[in-house]
């Protein structure tokens, strides 16, 4: 079997195989090396001409599909036809869906757009981010918990933890995320539990879509289906002059803004944080943490997107500007929401059912014995290559060449110098073979 | 297996590169957690602090299934009195240092903390080695257990 066929570059263009929200479209992808270099966990390698992602190393940053030159890296969410299916359907809009339009729209406006667009009702993620706040708070209270505590919102920078950092893991706060508090507030809390009653998330995050059906900290989610901000950004648009406007929105400042970046620290209302955004950064900080340089930080509001949430993959809007209407948004709103219609679920209701383990998906193989020998067969590869991480071989770098190399999945031929290397060898061969003559025929 | 490294002394951007590097080899080896954290946490230490008063000095990591060896050696100023130097708190660092957040006399102690045995060998005006033991068999006491666990040698004063 050619190596570069083996299992675990299957091609996520095949939707059914994956559990990721990231998938790639064929057609579009010129197979060129600006995604694998970009991947913080090096999780994609071209095979064919094409990008294929590595399942278990796949955060869902989204960073392949903001880089990506060609638009040929998507999200793959939900399709709005899907609400059809149920008997009474709740919206459940991220805040990062305020930013998206100009504040001529009000908020509440923009709400009503979503009942014009089939939903039943709405329940926003941000009175629900508000909740999640008011139990940190009390968990940052308690002197058994590591400090500092890193925020579990962003599922990337779950994913990321467990991955690179799992020494990390006793560190993130070990409750729900808000988008998952909404769902189980609207559907159990107001519906009591009902049959064909749907949740759906409006989300601007591509995690989120992964997580609704593999959830990391809970066993299942409530939320029913997620439906990617730019599918509904047009239609949307559409209604928003039309729709009639209701008084639907509850949420206070302070779960609005936890769609940008600081806001949540703001809420939380702890100065000694740290508010970190986009995939690079988070990591420096993460790294710093892990090397203990960070003992006066009692909180870290770490975000895999820039500006926040508001620059999700699955968003419209350029971040900044996005950020930008946020706030001011935010400034017009109270400081909290309004009073609830229903009782707030207790600290033991929002905590995490199944806290996330260790992925080992670096690991070269189970047994450290057997793992040493490949090391040593790596580090020899890997000190022949040319170290220029051209990526023309479809590795990020020679290194991870010379590991993809060593797990069976590449060929040190896949690099273009060794072949050439070779070539030359070959050619020296074939030319000191053609000298020599058979003996009858060799000529004084 | 065996590792050495190259810690230049005059560029602070580069420092805590080899214990990154550590980190990676440690971590694609299937190495414990904890055990790798422990043993990226002294050696950063032990790397910054030769940045900072050595001029930097060339690292040695040795991994065997039972344990990581590391050895920081360096050709500094030395360390006229060790035990006052594990000190917490205890620092001769510089202000442009301290305000880079380290310095903080927290570098010694902090191996300590991490390794299940810590060795100094220092000569006034020759150098300075350290050696930092961290054993893989999984039964590490916690850091607050353990105390006394290192042997601190001074060389001639």
């Amino acid at each position: 079997m050619n190596p570069s066929d083996g299992p675990r570059f299957d091609s996520r263009s095949d939707a059914a195989k994956s559990l990721h929200s990231v998938r790639l479209e064929p057609e579009k992808c010129v197979g060129c090396t600006t995604c694998i270099k970009k991947c913080p966990t090096e999780a994609i390698r071209v095979r064919k001409g094409r990008a294929r992602i590595i399942d278990e190393r796949c955060i869902d940053c989204g960073e392949c599909i903001r880089t990506c030159p060609h638009g040929a890296k998507k999200a793959v969410s939900d399709p709005l036809s899907l609400i059809a299916g149920y008997r009474r359907t709740i919206a459940i809009p991220a805040p990062a869906l305020y930013a998206q339009f100009d504040e001529r729209w009000s908020i509440d406006r923009l709400l009503s757009g979503l009942l014009a667009l089939g939903f039943d009702e709405v329940f926003e993620v941000a009175e629900a981010a508000e909740i999640v706040t008011a139990a940190t708070q009390e968990l940052m209270k308690r002197a058994d918990l590591p400090r500092p505590l890193i925020s579990s919102a962003c599922p990337a920078v779950v994913k990321l933890v467990q991955l690179r950092y799992p020494s990390l893991i006793p560190h993130l706060v070990p409750l729900l995320p808000p988008v998952e508090v909404a769902a189980r507030i609207a559907k159990e809390r107001l519906h009591g539990g009902e049959e064909g009653v749907g949740a759906f998330l409006v989300s601007p995050c591509a995690g989120k879509v992964t997580t609704a059906r593999a959830p990391v900290g809970y066993e299942r989610s409530a939320l029913d289906g997620v439906i990617g901000i730019k599918d509904l950004y047009v239609p949307l648009r559409g209604v928003l002059g039309t729709a009639p406007e209701r008084a639907l929105s509850r949420a206070g400042r302070a779960g609005v803004e936890w769609a940008r970046t600081e806001g949540e620290a703001d809420a939380l209302g702890e100065r000694r944080s740290i508010s970190v955004d986009g995939i690079a950064a988070v990591i420096g900080v993460l790294e710093a943490l892990e090397n203990e340089k960070l003992n006066d930080v009692a909180y870290i509001e770490a975000l895999a997107c820039p500006a926040g949430c508001v620059g999700g993959p699955l968003t419209v809007e350029n971040p900044y500007i996005a950020r930008n209407r946020l706030r001011n948004r935010a400034e017009a709103l109270p400081p909290r929401a309004a009073r609830a219609p229903y009782e707030a679920p207790s600290l033991a209701e929002l905590a995490w059912t199944r806290p996330p383990a260790a992925r080992r998906a670096l690991a070269l193989d189970p047994d450290m014995l057997k793992a040493m020998i490949m090391m040593e067969e790596m580090d020899l590869l890997a000190s022949s290559l040319p170290g220029l991480d051209c990526g023309s071989c479809g590795a990020p770098s020679c290194q991870a060449l010379a590991e993809d190399v060593v797990r069976g999945l590449a060929s040190p031929t896949d690099c273009i110098f060794k072949l050439r290397e070779n070539v030359r060898e070959l050619a020296g061969k074939l030319l000191a073979l053609e000298e020599i003559k058979p003996p009858g025929l060799d000529k004084e | 297996m065996k590792y050495r490294f190259t810690v230049p002394g005059d560029d602070f951007t580069m420092a805590g590169k080899a214990s990154a590097e550590v980190k990676r080899i440690l971590g694609q080896l299937g190495i414990d957690p904890t055990a790798v954290k422990r043993a990226s946490v002294a050696m950063y230490e032990a790397e910054i602090n030769m940045v900072i008063h050595a001029g930097g000095g060339v690292v040695e990591a040795d991994i065997t299934p039972e344990r990581i060896m590391l050895t920081l050696r360096d050709e500094g100023p030395g360390i006229p009195d060790i035990e006052l130097a594990m000190t917490e708190g205890y620092s001769t660092a510089p202000e442009w240092i301290r305000e880079l957040g380290f310095g903080a006399g927290m570098g010694l102690p902090n191996m300590k903390r991490n390794a299940d045995n810590l060795e100094i060998e220092s000569e006034v005006g020759r150098g300075t080695t350290v050696r930092l033991l961290i054993r893989l068999d999984g039964s590490a006491p916690a850091a607050a257990e353990r105390p006394g666990g290192g042997a601190v040698r001074g060389g001639s004063v």
